[in-house]
């Protein structure tokens, strides 16, 4: 039995923005998931573990300051051959992180990203709410790797976690007591130079200089790590770095949660082995509820790809790579035949526009032009100047913000214009989709239009 | 690859105000987007432009334009 963790349907995703709700869904058998590793509990028992239960199920942590336990370098490097990459959507090696922390002097901090910044993913308030004591574990594992005597653990305001992750903490006994901060729900608050700003100057905005690792929290060597990494960073601690390949390929190890999302018959969080094609993944949400088009891969700094490519290609960094794109933050949006990709696109860069944490120029600017550029274009304005004016900007904003959101809207809209480009050509001729006012199909909250 | 090496000049996104007088002062490196924000050549400054780079990044009136060490 696989888990369906989203119940909610594309028209409640649009009534009521990003899923958030866990609610469980079908009476009628579901696939078989490829591997359930963090969602264990959920695809057992409908429900999450209490400290006692999770014990007896993954057994006790291995390790944590008791003698005769696994070394800090022995973890640090069974993580390293485990071949963990980040979950949060850069898909850093997690070892390399973590080593990089240990290697600078100063007492450590561990930061766990639960904010959920992107909207079309619900995998980690997911993970938080169904398997919080992984979490935990992984932040206690990380604080004793790194010697890091300050835990504190990231949600956005109002996080649907939060009375989960509140409980389990009560129910553990951890050398480190987690802090639990919640921070403002603004897409560029849980960029993690912006967390660490957060967390030192109460200020959540994006900054440039040395990384956290280097000059974190307070000036101190910190560990930044999304939630789920430190989930399977629990796993790899227990059971071993040849059990955890056991699942994935040789550069994108271990399973992944996942959020498939758009026109699939249950959209929702599963969990997949890496490596899965795409095609599977969309079978696993019920298959597309209509005739598709393309898919977003990788959130709203990810890329729409074609469905004839998007079908066969596996879900793992390296095929994204082959194919000049980036796994992300792992999500797909699938977009049907009968919906407008350019006006699918100009109501994400909208949204991304307004959330920039308007710092950086070209970002303030650069963003709002794209999306009004975008908006344009779907609505069949005839414009012979608007295609090469949207292009020289997309040409001219990356790589010049503090952080990388500007770089990530201009992927997303530039994606658009060649998965759509047929559409995005006839739309400068005057003809627009006649799908282009319909609602949209990415999970976008509330009060965003284009 | 760049024919030079040595210093070349950055930005910081943040404190830049496009107050755009890096532009005015070094056009052969520096253009402004069509908001006003400055657009570096890559790579380091070319030798002869040493002096107006360095004389650029103290003009600045937020101090964003910076010469590092090459």
């Amino acid at each position: 039995m696989t888990l369906v963790t989203g119940s909610m349907l594309a028209s409640d995703v649009l009534a009521s923005g990003p899923i958030s709700t866990i609610t469980p869904l079908h009476e009628t058998p579901i696939p078989h998931a490829e591997v359930v590793r963090l969602l264990a509990a959920w695809t057992d028992d409908g429900r999450a573990d209490n400290f006692r239960e999770h014990e007896k199920r993954y057994g006790r942590l291995p390790v944590v300051g008791t003698s005769g336990g696994v070394g800090r370098h022995l973890l640090i490097d069974s993580v390293r051959r485990a071949g963990l990459r980040g979950r949060g959507g850069a898909g850093f090696p997690t070892a390399d992180k973590l080593s990089a922390v240990a290697a600078t002097k100063g007492q450590a901090v561990v930061v766990a990203n639960g904010c959920e910044g992107d909207a079309t993913s619900s995998k980690d308030h997911t993970l938080l709410q169904l398997a919080p004591h992984l979490v935990l574990d992984g932040i206690a594992l990380a604080a004793y790797a790194l010697s890091a005597d300050d835990t504190i653990l990231c949600l956005h305001s109002g996080s649907p976690a939060l009375e989960s992750v509140r409980a389990a903490i009560a129910e553990r006994r951890d050398p480190v007591r987690v802090t639990v901060v919640e921070v403002p729900h603004r897409y560029t608050a849980s960029e993690s130079s912006a967390l660490v700003n957060f967390l030192t100057t109460g200020q959540a905005l994006p900054t440039t200089g040395p990384r956290a690792a280097v000059r974190g929290v307070n000036g101190r060597p910190t560990l930044v790590d999304n939630v789920e990494t430190l989930a399977h960073l629990a796993l790899i601690a227990r059971y071993g770095d040849e059990w955890y390949r056991e699942a994935g390929t040789a550069e994108s190890s271990g399973s992944t949660l996942l959020t498939v999302g758009g026109a699939v018959t249950w959209p929702g969080v599963y969990e997949v082995e890496l490596g899965i094609p795409i095609s599977d993944a969309l079978e696993l949400a019920g298959g597309e509820s209509e005739s598709l088009q393309a898919v977003a891969i990788g959130g709203l700094g990810g890329t729409w790809v074609p469905m004839s490519v998007a079908a066969e290609l596996p879900l793992t960094h390296e095929g994204c790579a082959e194919l000049g794109i980036s796994l992300g933050v792992a999500s797909l949006v699938a977009l049907p035949v009968q919906a407008c990709g350019i006006a699918e696109t100009a109501r994400v860069l909208g949204y991304l526009a307004d959330q920039s944490a308007g710092q950086c120029g070209p970002c303030m600017f650069g963003l709002p032009a794209v999306a009004a550029d975008l908006a344009d274009l779907a609505a069949g304005r005839r414009d012979r100047e608007l295609l090469g004016r949207l292009c020289k900007r997309l040409g001219v904003i990356p790589g010049r913000g503090a952080c990388s959101h500007p770089d990530a809207a201009v992927r997303f809209a530039a994606s658009a214009l060649r998965t759509f480009a047929d559409d995005a050509r006839a739309h400068a001729k005057g003809h627009p989709c006649e799908w282009a006012q319909q609602p949209s199909w990415t999970p976008l909250p509330e009060g965003v239009t284009a | 690859m760049s024919r030079y090496s040595g210093p070349s000049l950055a930005i910081d996104p943040i404190t830049c105000t496009a107050h755009g007088l890096c532009a005015e002062l070094l056009p052969e490196v520096v253009e402004l987007d069509e908001w006003g924000y400055p657009i570096l050549i890559d790579g380091p400054v070319p030798p002869a432009l040493r002096a107006q780079a360095r004389a650029a990044a103290t003009a600045c009136p937020t101090l964003a334009l910076k010469l590092s060490r090459g």
